[in-house]
């Protein structure tokens, strides 16, 4: 006798299913993907290289060869909007994700252990957020000779991972005292078995939304580096240092073609960013789902 | 002086409990200093005999809860011993203790609290198989369809997640959970109070078929006389965190001597025919249970004790045996 039977829903297949049904949360997601197929399709999309520079070719008007014109070193602009989405996105990516490493590390530390670690974890993070992150972010980057994306990223990660650990350490807190962590603990599970199987599923929601948002702030935090000249610095392209070449007011009003492209790139994906990070946040949680 | 510990030589002992006292310090001032201690357990002696129930009552706030989690090495204790099966199991350390888990387990309060929601009732039942045993994927799913029929959940349910089930069914699951590894010794603490009546019944005669086919030990907590009266061999009242009286059931429904026990019968609910009537006679507790950080002096229940006497506030009474039939009492009228 064969029963047909509707396989039982998990939290979290519960919570994606919700998470389709947001409209903008998809739009966000198509947004993103068009933007990264860009990014890393970039070689056959153009065949310029946006690191030269043909000083022949100082701001050119578009043309066929430069839909976007050309910048003030003869650089092609479309080239440079490019491989300049690589940068952004391998940056707010790999930020985020070291950022999520150190915060979700040292946040479970924290709020599992409590005490004197929690005591100096939280101390060491009051610290970096009592400084305000451009001032400390500036003095680093002005104490090293050059900037490479990786250091960029370290720095970025170094800086921003208080506000990350005081979601995790206090989403832990609660946590511990649940019954169900007790519970674990008499069935004689080890520490390593609840931060993982217990706290780490029970906290995944609000770590994945937030470390979503961050991403987007972290896209806009290498953008405004760049563009006041403390991010990656030139030849290599970035929307922020793209802009940053409009600082002037000849081509800020002959030459819109190039830096309303990567205006927009940033802020479209800085946007469809931060509707999925919304989109999630409705997913985990239905209960924030007010409209 | 010594005192009279309310256990018989003459059965076998699974759990003994001396003196067992649980503090917690409360920290004020800038400096978080101690300035106190809420006394949870203050000092409470028992033991349970293979095989029996011990039920164990109390208001909320009377350390009832904090107890058994004392005795399944949940918290540590601020003083005293415990011993299980012979050993000495309240100084040793988390790892130390967890071949010891194999053979207590826990059933919790809360049916919607003590299960992780993000875990499926397979991943749930079979967890202390996973922690406590090195069984393969078949041979726990084959125990955990085993354990399921018999708590009287269906093997298709596995796959389930919490949130599917009802509080009934969820309080099941834990039962299961707790059964798995075969224990000799379950604290169930409030298992049912969670419950409707109706699925309260069901539940505890759940429990007490399975006590008999698993030679269960149970230590069942509870907050009202009514629930422990069906499951219990013997029972133990506490009063801010000490014992005042424990008795075998019948002693303790048909003789209660002290005056906070009398009260607690007198608060169960009966449907009063001519046959049962009202025989005995009405105490009324009154008042709320003092601060267990400041406890009243001599007798914790003086405050609300309708026959207390000047010595009740000067002298501490002592659980002492009254009668033969291993029914102590706390109480200066019996001394």
């Amino acid at each position: 006798m064969s029963k047909k039977r509707k396989r039982a829903q998990s939290p979290f297949q519960l919570a994606f299913r919700r998470f389709l049904k947001n409209k903008l949360a998809i739009l966000g997601i198509i947004v993103l993907v068009i933007i990264t197929l860009g990014a890393i399709f970039a070689p056959l999309l153009t065949n310029h290289d946006p690191t030269y520079g043909d000083l022949l070719k100082i701001e050119k008007a578009p043309s066929e060869e430069h839909i976007l014109g050309t910048d003030g070193s003869g650089r092609d602009n479309f080239a440079r909007l490019l491989y300049g989405a690589r940068i952004s996105l391998v940056v707010g990516f790999s930020a985020m994700l070291f950022t999520l490493l150190i915060g979700v590390v040292l946040g479970a530390l924290a709020g599992y252990y409590g005490g004197h670690i929690d005591n100096l974890i939280m101390r060491l993070a009051d610290l970096i957020l009592a400084i305000p992150f451009l001032v400390l972010a500036l003095t680093i980057i002005a104490l090293l000779e050059s900037v490479t994306v990786t250091l960029f990223v370290t720095i970025i990660a170094l800086t921003t991972w208080p506000s990350l650990t005081r979601i995790v350490r206090g989403t832990f807190l609660s946590l511990r005292e649940q019954e169900f962590v007790l519970g674990a603990r008499a069935i004689g599970a080890s520490d390593f078995r609840i931060i993982f199987k217990h706290f780490i599923p029970n906290a995944i929601g609000p770590i994945i939304v937030n470390a979503t948002l961050m991403m987007a702030s972290m896209i806009i935090i290498e953008s405004g580096l760049s563009f006041i000249g403390m991010g990656i610095p030139q030849p290599t392209p970035t929307w922020g240092n793209m802009i940053s070449e409009a600082q002037n007011i000849r081509i800020l009003q002959y030459h819109p073609e190039a830096w309303i492209p990567p205006g927009l790139g940033i802020l479209l994906t800085v946007l469809a960013i931060n509707f999925i990070g919304d989109g999630l946040r409705d997913a985990f949680d239905p209960k924030s789902n007010r409209r | 002086m010594t005192t009279t510990l309310p256990q018989a030589a003459t059965k076998e002992a699974l759990l003994d409990v001396h003196h067992i006292k649980k503090y917690f310090p409360i920290k004020g001032g800038i400096f978080r200093r101690t300035i106190g201690h809420l006394k949870a357990v203050d000092d409470v002696s028992f033991s349970v005999y293979k095989g029996e129930t011990l039920g164990i009552v109390g208001e909320s706030g009377s350390g009832k809860s904090t107890l058994g989690r004392v005795i399944l090495k949940l918290m540590d204790p601020t003083e005293g011993e415990i011993y299980f099966n012979g050993n000495e199991i309240s100084k040793l350390k988390q790892r130390e203790v967890r071949p010891y888990r194999r053979d207590m387990q826990m059933v919790f309060q809360d049916p919607f609290g003590s299960l992780n929601s993000k875990m499926s009732v397979a991943e749930l039942i079979e967890e202390p198989l996973v922690v406590q045993t090195s069984l393969s994927k078949q041979e726990r799913k084959h125990k955990a369809i085993e354990i399921m029929e018999k708590v009287g959940l269906r093997a298709d349910d596995r796959m389930k997640y919490p949130h599917e089930f009802s509080g009934g069914q969820r309080q099941r699951i834990s039962i299961a959970r707790a059964l798995i590894i075969h224990p000799q010794f379950v604290i169930c603490d409030e298992p049912v109070s969670a419950l409707d009546v109706s699925i309260q019944a069901q539940v505890l005669n759940l429990m007490k078929d399975l006590q008999d086919d698993l030679s269960l030990t149970y230590l069942f907590i509870a907050h009202d006389l009514s629930v422990v009266k069906h499951i219990s061999d013997r029972i133990a009242v506490m009063y801010l965190g000490r014992i005042v009286e424990i008795a075998p059931k019948k002693a303790l429904y048909d003789n209660a001597l002290h005056p906070y026990t009398q009260g607690l019968l007198a608060s169960i609910p009966v449907i009063e025919t001519e046959e049962t009537g009202t025989k005995r006679e009405k105490v009324r507790i009154t008042g709320d249970l003092p601060s267990p950080v400041s406890p009243p002096s001599g007798c914790p229940f003086r405050t609300r004790c309708p026959m207390a006497h000047e010595r009740c506030s000067v002298d501490r009474p002592e659980l002492t045996m009254v009668g033969d039939d291993e029914h102590y009492v706390a109480c200066h009228l019996y001394t």
